[in-house]
């Protein structure tokens, strides 16, 4: 599994060739449709019962360190941060919003960063194929081909795509990257995981996170909701989440069900060929017989062919 | 009959000069462009006088400095209006191409070419639009020729549009060969028609459905009234009903301000063909009215009709597809074209709003965020829209859109 770094270079070698030939595009989105899944691909498992928000935002830090992001608005220590519930943007690709608790004195933090799907929609709907799933679980983005569409923005179910609408030259979609270059390649916890003071995220295999929160579940049933968010949404997400109270209260969306995204529009591309192939002979069957149609009225009215003026030609 | 291209007062002693003849109407400079000087150009170059500073700032200063696109609302009415209802309404083009080459009902020949121009000025204004939105516009190509994004419904899209571009330029070839005398040329270009026209019916299926099956990727956020699996059908039919309405809208126009073109086809003969296009009208607004239902039907929203939105979207439908349908029918019945234009009218401002729910109203619904466009994204969509009839009359004033060469009188091109 493991590739040398001399080999990875040759192989990157390669493809910019490749690329730069422009013989052959690079179809990166094919991977998606096939996807099976990395059995080993990692995730991460948020519970938000160790959250403490307040006073913390420390993996928004250390995000904004990793990415060399511009300093967060306002400081971990501002608590009226925490007065609307905010949203990633090109500046920040990690935020921690508070809501509601079932108890009212113990309001509920929740981290929001991209899912990382295992069959995410962004690259579904890329049409230069700028997504890529990876085999470590990370959804990577490659600036180097996007045209700037926002169709990914439209996507994504969890509206976690920003875009940088300031610059005319070089924008770019931003989102969370799982540290994917830096850490994840290396089989390490991405920034904000290693930050955390509560070990909120536990980070780990994806297969060995769902086991460790069945078990959390199971053994603490009346601290949980019977249910790990991701684990099925749209497919499944690399990125999972646990609660003590239901999800929708927390700012999930609870209506995604369990289809992947990119199946939404598969059967409709598959018509495509169809299309392609039977209309030319539809309608050219239609001009034959309508013109057999004039020929044989030409011929009875005694008119030679070609000579039906019509109102519209007549001058 | 004399054709705009041949010079007025050429005389034995004037050389034939390409400029004069050509470009200003077989005028000096001087007169031609006191030719201009028209209420209606006044109008027109005040409107591009707001729209291209705005222009400038879009691609110095980024998207931002001239739109109220935000994360939450990537999508304005550069794609709603520039593009959906561009593309849609310019889809006249196809249609009566369809009606008279393959369906063989050659008297509405005559609408041919203005429609194949009206269509192919829009596809273009469509890019134009487009090169505005697009972060990186000048990587309009990279879907063709960089990296595929196969299961993107976007990549047909762009593909589609691509190649029926071509499509139409090979089809707007004879009146450009006649306008520059290529005979020859002409005779090649014409023989391509057919095949041309299948080709522009096969690529306008396809893009026309995959523009409504691009929301298919977001059922979470386009609204149940107007998600529906049969989204691409929708925006198929409802583009071949702006088609007709915007043939009848604009033959109307045609006929009213340049009358000198269009003299051969009587004011009778027009009305004849556009009780025509009303019967086809009808026809497919019924269509597409009973479809928008089972639509309903099929995703089990009926609830939803008694909320603020279900009233918007019965407004929609039985107001801007049921009602006009009636209205283009009782001008059938009655025999009163001007009631098929008025249902042309409403037939187009339909499907406008229906593109506007669909990418911005009914988009994000619930969403805390609303989209309110900018005043400069309205100045640029209304500034492209103002470009596009500068073109077209400087083209129908140049080339035998309208009227038919003399040369090529009672050919079926």
């Amino acid at each position: 599994m493991n590739i040398s770094r001399k080999d990875f270079l040759k192989l990157a070698g390669l493809a910019a060739v490749r690329v730069g030939a422009g013989a052959l595009p690079n179809d990166a989105s094919a991977a998606v449709e096939e996807f099976e899944g990395n059995p080993d691909r990692f995730g991460i498992l948020v519970d938000t019962t160790q959250c403490i928000g307040q006073n913390c935002r420390r993996c928004e830090l250390a995000c904004a360190k990793e990415h060399n992001l511009p300093a967060l608005d306002k400081a971990p220590e501002d608590a009226t941060v925490f007065d609307q519930p905010r949203r990633t943007h090109p500046g920040q690709f990690t935020v921690v919003n508070r809501f509601p608790g079932s108890n009212p004195d113990s309001p509920v933090y929740v981290k929001k960063q991209c899912m990382h799907c295992d069959e995410p929609a962004c690259a579904s709907a890329c049409l230069v194929g700028a997504f890529t799933k990876t085999d470590q679980g990370a959804v990577a983005y490659d600036a180097s081909v996007c045209i700037g569409c926002r169709y990914c923005m439209i996507a994504c179910p969890f509206d976690i795509p920003t875009y940088e609408y300031a610059s005319a030259l070089h924008p770019r979609v931003r989102k969370c990257t799982f540290c994917l270059e830096t850490r994840l390649k290396e089989g390490k916890p991405p920034a904000c995981t290693e930050a955390c003071p509560r070990e909120v995220m536990t980070f780990g295999k994806r297969e060995d996170l769902i086991k460790v929160a069945r078990q959390k579940i199971a053994r603490h049933h009346e601290k949980y909701v019977d249910h790990i968010y991701g684990e099925h949404e749209v497919g499944g997400t690399s990125w999972m989440y646990l609660a003590a109270q239901p999800f929708d209260t927390l700012g999930f969306r609870t209506d995604l069900g369990k289809t992947p995204y990119p199946s939404l529009t598969r059967n409709y591309l598959s018509a495509a060929p169809l299309v392609m192939a039977i209309w030319p002979a539809f309608f050219l069957s239609i001009y034959l017989f309508t013109k057999r149609k004039d020929e044989l009225a030409a011929k009875q009215n005694g008119k030679p062919h070609g000579n039906n003026k019509e109102p519209g030609e007549e001058h | 009959m004399a054709t705009v291209t041949a010079p007025v007062h050429r005389t034995p002693l004037i050389a034939p000069n390409f400029m004069r003849d050509k470009i200003f109407l077989g005028m000096t400079p001087r007169d031609y462009f006191k030719s201009l000087l028209t209420p209606g150009h006044f109008i027109a170059w005040a409107i591009l006088a707001v729209g291209i500073p705005v222009a400038f700032q879009r691609f110095t200063g980024g998207l931002a400095a001239v739109s109220n696109l935000t994360d939450a609302n990537p999508w304005g009415i550069w794609i709603g209006i520039d593009v959906l209802c561009g593309v849609a309404l310019a889809a006249g083009g196809f249609t009566i191409g369809t009606i008279s080459h393959i369906f063989g009902l050659r008297e509405y020949n005559s609408l041919v070419r203005p429609a194949i121009l009206t269509g192919f000025l829009g596809y273009i204004l469509v890019v134009v639009g487009l090169a505005f939105d697009l972060g990186r516009p000048w990587r309009l190509p990279y879907p063709m020729f960089v990296s595929w994004g196969t299961s993107s419904v976007m990549f047909e899209v762009g593909w589609c549009v691509a190649l029926y571009l071509g499509c139409q330029f090979i089809e707007f070839l004879p009146p450009l060969f006649e306008w520059i005398g290529a005979k020859r040329l002409r005779t090649w270009a014409v023989r391509l028609t057919l095949g041309a026209t299948v080709m522009a019916v096969v690529l306008s299926t396809l893009h026309q459905s995959s523009l409504g099956a691009l929301l298919l990727i977001a059922p979470g956020k386009l609204h149940p009234l107007w998600y529906s699996m049969y989204l691409p059908v929708f925006f198929l039919i409802s583009a071949v009903s702006g088609g007709i309405g915007m043939i009848i809208i604009e033959s109307t126009l045609a006929h009213k301000f340049f009358e000198k073109q269009t003299g051969h086809l009587s004011h009778r003969d027009l009305d004849r063909l556009i009780l025509g296009l009303a019967k086809g009208g009808a026809l497919v607004l019924y269509l597409y009215f009973w479809l928008k239902v089972i639509g309903v039907a099929h995703e089990h929203q009926w609830a939803l009709l008694t909320t603020g939105y279900g009233q918007w979207w019965l407004v929609e439908v039985f107001g801007f597809i049921l009602a006009p349908a009636f209205l283009f029918m009782f001008s059938v019945r009655n025999l009163k074209p001007s009631w098929a234009r008025i249902a042309g009218v409403w037939t187009v401002i339909g499907l406008v709003l229906n593109r506007l729910n669909v990418s911005t109203i009914a988009l994000n619904w619930n969403a805390a965020e609303r989209y309110v466009p900018h005043w400069k994204e309205i100045a640029v969509t209304v500034s492209i829209f103002t470009l596009g009839v500068l073109i077209y009359e400087f083209i129908v004033n140049r080339m035998p859109i309208l009227l038919q060469h003399p040369d090529y009188a009672g050919e079926n091109h």
